[in-house]
């Protein structure tokens, strides 16, 4: 089992203060699910998570089987088994989904245990087959021209493929029509099991349907603010968030802006 | 300003090697005249690039022999890694000397013309002499161009008769091997109506060859053909190039390039189209990576004469080091091209602080119903691409070649030949290292 703690952690982005003390602990075998008004730094998370070079960290901290996280840069989070499946995936021109995804996998073998090219389209044409996403999308340049749905699909194609210890997954559901996001439910419980953990971020409870999550937190004003389980996100879809921020004495004073 | 141009040839030296080439009178006198305007003629300016101190005039010897092979094994074995064995037609130049040339028995019965500049001059006189330096460059436009005339030393003619579609690409090799260069290469590909043709084309230097190169190539697409057109450069720091590339396509031609412009050494490069006719269209490609201390100057232009004409540019550029690099990008529609259509495209990436590029893109436009239009831009990598990429374990250095490589992808997948594409790929990959 592995575990990602992350403890007090405050994130700032051009000096202004978005996370404010976040704890949250998260398993493999597990599913967790954050949920929020707009604008309370969940994307924020995300990015600190993952090293967003936008995002300061300024204190507190983040673990991986108490390997200190934030010391690793980007693609040493990714090699000790962190992803995050982005709200709004780079473009990059000239780069084939099919060889970055290989580059991927390659980046996490020896050099000279390259992964075959034969394994890898198998293990390719397989997923892509379970994703309901045509062959063609292989050889497209990596996001260059797909539509919001397409994107959303092709991160949980990486997911599926590189198999991390655990995903942060931030807003995979916006933008996604109900077959698609069907789709994409399906890529995320075909990897539920021992050795996954997934942290979801969603504004909506529609994607819960689909995805059970174990546990539910609520973030407000740049701190988790309630925890529970799944029967939590069915009271928000019903009576929203006001009567959290009753009971917690919360005002709206300040509105986060996110990028 | 008069530039001072002291040549170390006289015109008994042109005569002589002219005759010790069997040419015909008219290429004699042609070359004689040429000489005679060097000295007066402007020196070709190009826009924000001193080349003053450039030398294109001096040098020890007009002709530097190369070797007659009969196998492809003999060869270098750089040369030998851009050439398939299944390649069907072939012409390989090594300095001054054909090399070595076959041509494919379906070209030959369909009357298709593949064959060193001299000898097509002999065996093709009239043929030549109507297309060389007549309708695309002048011999006069200024002294590289007349000097180029004068003392053209080496080339290829290649000629498609009407109607005749040559389906395997041509494929011609430059290379030189030499310490005292002077390449004065001319390559003429006329496709006559109807036709269609892919050529391919790599210039090399190898070992400590160094020294000058003055390429003109003229590119005449008759009414209705087709030519696509592939190039890599790759000579070395020690070259100071002036390499001019022309295309002319007449009545519903169509005229695609993709130039992979790699030099390591000072360069001119001018690469024009002239859409003469009316439906006629080019897509012009070319991506360069600068490094060193070298200076280059990239002229891409496209020139609408034809109604309904259109014209495509793309520019990808890669600078590093303290190289430095101007890019011209000119879409011109001509009075009375209605309908016509310009586009271009010119992106150049930093990679360091020292380096610079600089992005002209230029319309002028002289019709009221077209269409046109340009993006440019100057950058850095994107630090957000990388994130990305290093997000899913790609080291940053490895994500930074990926987004190069893609960067430069446009000319790279358009190389009809899969020998030349990986070329150009190890080039890019060295190069940007």
């Amino acid at each position: 089992m592995s575990t990602l703690v992350i403890k007090d952690l405050h994130v700032s982005i051009e000096d202004k203060e978005i996370l404010k003390g976040v704890n949250l602990t998260l398993n493999t075998n597990e599913i967790h699910a954050i949920m929020g008004p707009n604008g309370t730094g969940k994307s924020t998370l995300a990015s600190a998570i993952m090293g967003h070079p936008k995002y300061i960290v300024t204190s507190g901290s983040i673990t991986l089987d108490g390997e200190d996280v934030l010391e690793m840069e980007v693609d040493e989070r990714a090699k000790a088994g962190l992803f995050l499946a982005m709200q709004y995936p780079s473009e990059i021109s000239g780069v084939t989904n099919a060889d970055f995804l290989r580059s991927a996998i390659n980046a996490r073998r020896e050099e000279g245990d390259e992964i075959s090219i034969m394994k890898f389209i198998r293990e390719l044409d397989k997923k892509m087959d379970f994703l309901e996403m045509p062959e063609e999308m292989g050889q497209r340049y990596l996001n260059e021209g797909f539509s919001g749905g397409e994107k959303k699909r092709n991160e949980i194609l990486q997911l599926t493929m590189i198999k991390p210890k655990f995903a942060v997954l931030d807003e995979i559901d916006s933008g996604l029509d109900i077959d698609a996001l069907k789709v994409v439910s399906k890529g995320i419980n075909e990897m539920r099991g021992e050795g996954f953990g997934c942290l979801m971020i969603t504004h909506y409870q529609r994607l819960l349907n689909y995805i059970t999550p174990d546990y539910v937190h609520v973030m407000m004003q740049g701190k988790v603010v309630k925890s529970g389980g799944s029967e939590l996100a069915q009271r928000l879809e019903a009576e929203g968030y006001d009567w959290i921020k009753q009971e917690l004495g919360i005002e709206d004073a300040e509105e986060i802006t996110e990028a | 300003m008069t530039v001072e141009t002291k040549l170390a040839i006289s015109a008994q030296d042109v005569r002589s090697f002219s005759k010790a080439h069997n040419e015909p009178q008219w290429l004699t006198e042609l070359r004689e005249r040429a000489l005679a305007n060097v000295e007066t003629l402007d020196m070709i300016k190009p826009d924000k690039t001193n080349v003053r101190s450039w030398n294109f005039f001096d040098f020890p010897q007009l002709n530097v022999e190369g070797k007659v092979v009969t196998s492809l094994t003999e060869l270098p074995a750089e040369v030998q890694a851009i050439v398939e064995e299944t390649q069907q037609t072939l012409y390989i130049q090594h300095n001054n000397t054909a090399a070595y040339l076959k041509v494919s028995d379906e070209l030959k019965a369909q009357g298709v013309i593949v064959t060193d500049l001299f000898t097509a001059v002999q065996e093709h006189s009239d043929l030549v002499q109507k297309y060389f330096m007549t309708e695309a460059v002048e011999v006069d436009e200024h002294k590289l161009t007349a000097l180029h005339t004068a003392l053209v030393n080496g080339g290829l003619f290649v000629y498609v008769p009407k109607e005749v579609k040559v389906v395997e690409p041509i494929q011609a090799v430059f290379f030189t091997d030499h310490e005292d260069t002077s390449l004065f290469n001319h390559v003429l590909i006329v496709a006559d109506n109807f036709s269609e043709v892919t050529y391919v084309e790599n210039y090399l230097s190898i070992g400590a060859a160094k020294g000058l190169a003055n390429i003109v190539e003229e590119v005449i697409v008759n009414d209705g053909a087709k030519v696509t057109f592939g190039a890599v450069d790759t000579l070395a720091e020690g070259f100071t190039t002036y390499v001019n590339r022309r295309g002319e396509t007449k009545r519903d031609a169509s005229l695609d390039w993709a130039l992979g412009l790699m030099n390591d050494g000072d360069t001119i490069s001018e690469h024009i189209t002239h859409l003469r006719g009316d439906g006629s269209s080019a897509d012009a490609k070319s991506v360069v990576v600068g490094r060193g201390k070298q200076s280059q100057n990239f002229t891409t232009e496209v020139r609408n004469w034809g109604k309904s004409s259109d014209g495509q540019i793309l520019t990808h550029a890669v600078m590093k080091d303290s190289s430095r690099a101007i890019f011209n990008g000119i879409g011109k529609i001509e009075h009375g091209a209605t309908k016509a259509n310009a586009e271009q495209e010119s992106r150049i990436l930093m990679l360091s602080e020292t380096a610079r590029g600089d992005a002209n893109p230029i319309l002028l436009i002289e019709e009221d119903d077209v269409t046109a239009g340009h993006a440019a831009s100057v950058g850095r990598v994107d630090q957000l691409q990388l994130y990305y990429l290093m997000s899913r374990g790609i080291s940053r250095e490895n994500a930074e070649r990926l987004v190069i490589h893609g960067f430069l992808e446009p000319v790279v997948s358009k190389l009809p030949i899969a020998s030349v594409r990986k070329q150009l790929v190890e080039v890019i990959e060295r190069k940007v290292k």
